[in-house]
């Protein structure tokens, strides 16, 4: 268990968190954007091994894609990318992919509004 | 397995070595089927007696008659659970366990409902003790079995069951003890703790998987839950695994012989590593601090889940367990610590050591810097 892209990005350009720890994954994604590319990302994660390897994954995918690339990452691309995951963990452990959707759309959100970057707790 | 620390005893055991040396000295054209009367076929039905006798002395059972051999501890548990309820129904349709059995109780006694039983379960205390006064308001005379294990497998709290054994029998019920954690590791006296039925299982006691017994009181009746030909005083029909059942029954002795030297050799080990791990930020001990399995040492950590932990410890060259619902198949957390009250994210950082006879004090350094390395990586990566 080697997780890349490990940690927070302090004053993000987007930050996404998804999952609660009742359910036993919580994960949160942290964006810079330069030129609509994200250029950095990091994450945290409270969850099993498959969520701590699909949070690992989404980020190493994501790196150096436009955001309109970036959007179109689902979870099955992550899935397929660490060469499958157990079943019944595709659900439950497999937010990574939504995790990166909200922090994308959470920039582009400040973008329209005008806002600076998100605050994370 | 060179190199690596197995602390998961109670999933798992080796099995004992004296019981491979007497494994070793089993006939290699051994071939006996017990129902015949050759030669053979005799010297199957010794093995069987001599199994039974073994079986029975660990326990505190006068007559080895009351011993019957079953595939498991979860088979026993059934036969016991099932086979008492509905072949003693007409003095009531009701169970009681606790909420913290095993599945393999929990489900027979839920499944019951099926046949028009109420199943009642009895809360524990924080430290996973059986509250006796739910028991004595659960209990009535028409709860014809009453189940709770001798200690649990998950926490290790062992439960007072003389004072269990009294509220039942006050109500004319019998008492189904699940002792598969606890049997040749603290001494157990089916007479003394007055218990009606007993469960073990034969890799617990460091036999082979897939054979375990059932303790009968004598004058206790039972119905079968499969039926077939007469083996086992017709409470487990089809022919008996000789070779498991002999290997159990040497497990047992050793079991038995090497306790009152191996136990307090396991509480030494087991207490130097509770104290090293709680001694790590946010780490608390689950189950009872005293009242517990002398190879049982289960912990819980905030902000971190517990299949995260096991991968991480397992990278350490660790085997250990966990309550965590991430590694059960239905994904949900483990019963046993909510019941002790745990929340739901509490009881995803649960990480459980059970130790066996291979394990040393040399070995718990390794253990606790292995749990601080653990929990300080996870902690830097929660969001929480």
């Amino acid at each position: 268990m080697n997780p890349h892209n490990v940690g927070v990005i302090e004053n993000p350009d987007g930050y996404g968190k998804v999952g609660n720890p009742v359910c036993g994954d919580l994960m949160e994604i942290f964006i810079r954007v330069r030129d609509d590319v994200i250029e950095d990302i990091r994450f945290r994660t409270f969850g099993c091994g498959s969520a701590i390897a699909t949070s690992s994954m989404v980020t190493d995918l994501a790196k150096g894609k436009t955001l309109d690339e970036a959007l179109k990452i689902t979870r099955d691309d992550v899935a397929t990318e660490l060469d499958g995951l157990p079943p019944r963990k595709m659900h439950c452990s497999n937010l990574a992919a939504d995790a990166l959707h909200a922090a994308i759309r959470d920039y582009r959100e400040k973008q329209k509004t005008g806002e600076g970057a998100a605050q994370h707790p | 397995m060179e190199g690596r620390i197995y602390l998961d005893h109670a999933a798992a055991m080796p099995v004992h070595p004296g019981v491979a040396r007497f494994a070793r000295r089993f006939p290699e054209s051994f071939a006996g089927n017990p129902s015949t009367i050759y030669r053979e076929g005799l010297f199957a039905q010794e093995a069987l007696a001599e199994a039974r006798e073994k079986v029975a002395a660990l326990i505190g059972a006068g007559d080895p008659a009351s011993i019957i051999f079953t595939s498991g501890a979860t088979e026993s548990n059934n036969i016991a659970i099932r086979g008492a309820a509905l072949r003693n129904k007409k003095t009531g349709k009701m169970v009681v366990t606790s909420t913290i059995e095993h599945i393999s109780v929990l489900n027979p006694a839920k499944d019951l409902q099926k046949s028009g039983f109420t199943f009642t379960l009895v809360p524990v205390d924080r430290f996973g003790v059986i509250d006796l006064d739910a028991l004595g308001a659960a209990v009535t005379p028409e709860t014809v079995v009453t189940s709770v294990h001798y200690a649990n497998n998950e926490i290790g709290t062992v439960q007072p069951i003389r004072e269990v054994a009294e509220i039942v029998h006050d109500r004319g019920g019998f008492l189904h003890v699940d002792a598969t954690d606890a049997a040749g590791r603290i001494p157990i006296n089916v007479g003394r703790d007055g218990i009606d039925l007993l469960t073990l299982s034969g890799n617990q006691l460091g036999g082979p998987d897939g054979v375990g017994a059932l303790y009968i009181r004598p004058g206790v009746r039972v119905q079968p839950v499969l039926v077939g030909g007469g083996q086992e005083r017709g409470l487990r029909p089809g022919t008996e695994n000789v070779f498991g059942i002999a290997c159990m029954g040497e497990a047992a002795r050793l079991a038995g012989e090497e306790m009152p030297e191996e136990s307090p050799r396991l509480v030494a080990i087991r207490d130097r590593l509770i104290a090293g791990i709680t001694g790590i930020e946010e780490a608390f001990l689950t189950g009872h601090p005293a009242e517990r399995l002398p190879h049982h040492a289960s912990f819980r950590f905030s902000r971190i889940e517990g299949e995260s932990i096991q991968l991480a410890m397992n990278a350490l060259g660790i085997a250990v367990a966990t309550g965590s619902a991430c590694t059960s198949r239905t994904l949900e957390a483990s019963h046993v610590l909510l019941a002790i009250g745990l929340a739901h994210d509490e009881a995803h950082g649960s990480m459980v050591a059970t130790l066996g006879r291979r394990n040393s004090l040399d070995e718990v350094p390794r253990v606790v810097n292995a749990a601080r390395e653990t929990v300080k990586r996870l902690r830097a990566i929660t969001p929480l």
